[in-house]
């Protein structure tokens, strides 16, 4: 596995990456139906279709309502699901407003699974609170933050 | 640079009252004392003590004009912290864990 955080020109990405000895069509099924991606990701209303706008949601803190907005972007089975991860509520406006793209790349011994989550950018510099994730939000926040400095 | 920074900036970071301060800083620019207690939704002296060990940790500097001291965020006091965490990346390597356990289970 490994994962990086990179910087484009104005906003930064995450990347993680891990092969899984696993068919892509057994990924995608784990990516795609609801049940299946509450267990690993979060509760959803999300539908493989493009333009399926749904969200997924997390135990409210004392700073974030736990809602994340999220619309369908790409859907090509068994390769490529790409949707809109926003902050929502009082982080609309200073919240990740990012892209999530998973790839899938069959290998020798099963599956290469790529999560990029592209976007956070200068929006974020006024987000410092460790709400959310708790300090993973917290700390991307910081990383706009300091990618933004001189 | 020193194991020691990172430390102190969790430890000041923390607390989710200091940290709201160092937000608002953040957000609105300098701001006095009095300010910073009108939101903070504790006492003055709270917001005072809080203001001295963000001052320590770097992350605040205070300016005094005349009676009130003036507090102005130093955002650039986080660096160390980004290179020291994963950010975001935590977060997805850990829901993966979950994945993988996940696909386990879906074989069986």
């Amino acid at each position: 596995m490994t994962q990086a955080a990179s910087a484009t020109a104005n906003t930064r990405s995450v990347v993680v990456e891990r092969e899984f000895p696993y068919p892509p069509e057994k990924l995608w099924r784990a990516l795609t139906q609801n049940a299946l991606i509450e267990e690993w990701l979060m509760h959803n209303d999300f539908r493989p279709v493009v333009g399926n706008r749904f969200q997924l949601r997390a135990p409210p803190s004392p700073h974030w309502n736990g809602v994340t907005d999220c619309e369908v972007l790409v859907v090509e089975p068994p390769k490529r699901l790409v949707y809109s991860w926003n902050a929502t509520g009082d982080e609309v406006a200073t919240g990740p407003k990012t892209v999530v793209t998973f790839t899938l790349t069959p290998t020798k011994a099963g599956t290469q699974l790529r999560m990029e989550q592209s976007g956070f950018g200068p929006q974020h510099e006024n987000n410092y609170r460790g709400a959310g994730f708790g300090w993973q939000r917290f700390f991307t926040a910081l990383e706009g933050v300091v990618a933004n400095l001189n | 640079m020193p194991a020691a920074v990172p430390d102190l900036l969790f430890r000041t970071l923390a607390d989710p009252t200091r940290r709201a301060i160092f937000e608002q800083l953040c957000r609105q620019g300098e701001q006095t004392v009095r300010a910073l207690t009108e939101e903070a939704g504790v006492s003055q002296p709270a917001v005072s003590k809080h203001l001295g060990v963000l001052e320590t940790a770097g992350l605040v500097r205070g300016r005094r004009a005349g009676r009130e001291t003036h507090y102005r965020a130093q955002p650039r006091a986080l660096a160390p912290l980004i290179d020291w965490m994963g950010l975001y990346a935590t977060f997805w390597r850990e829901r993966f864990d979950r994945l993988e356990s996940l696909l386990k289970r879906m074989d069986q």
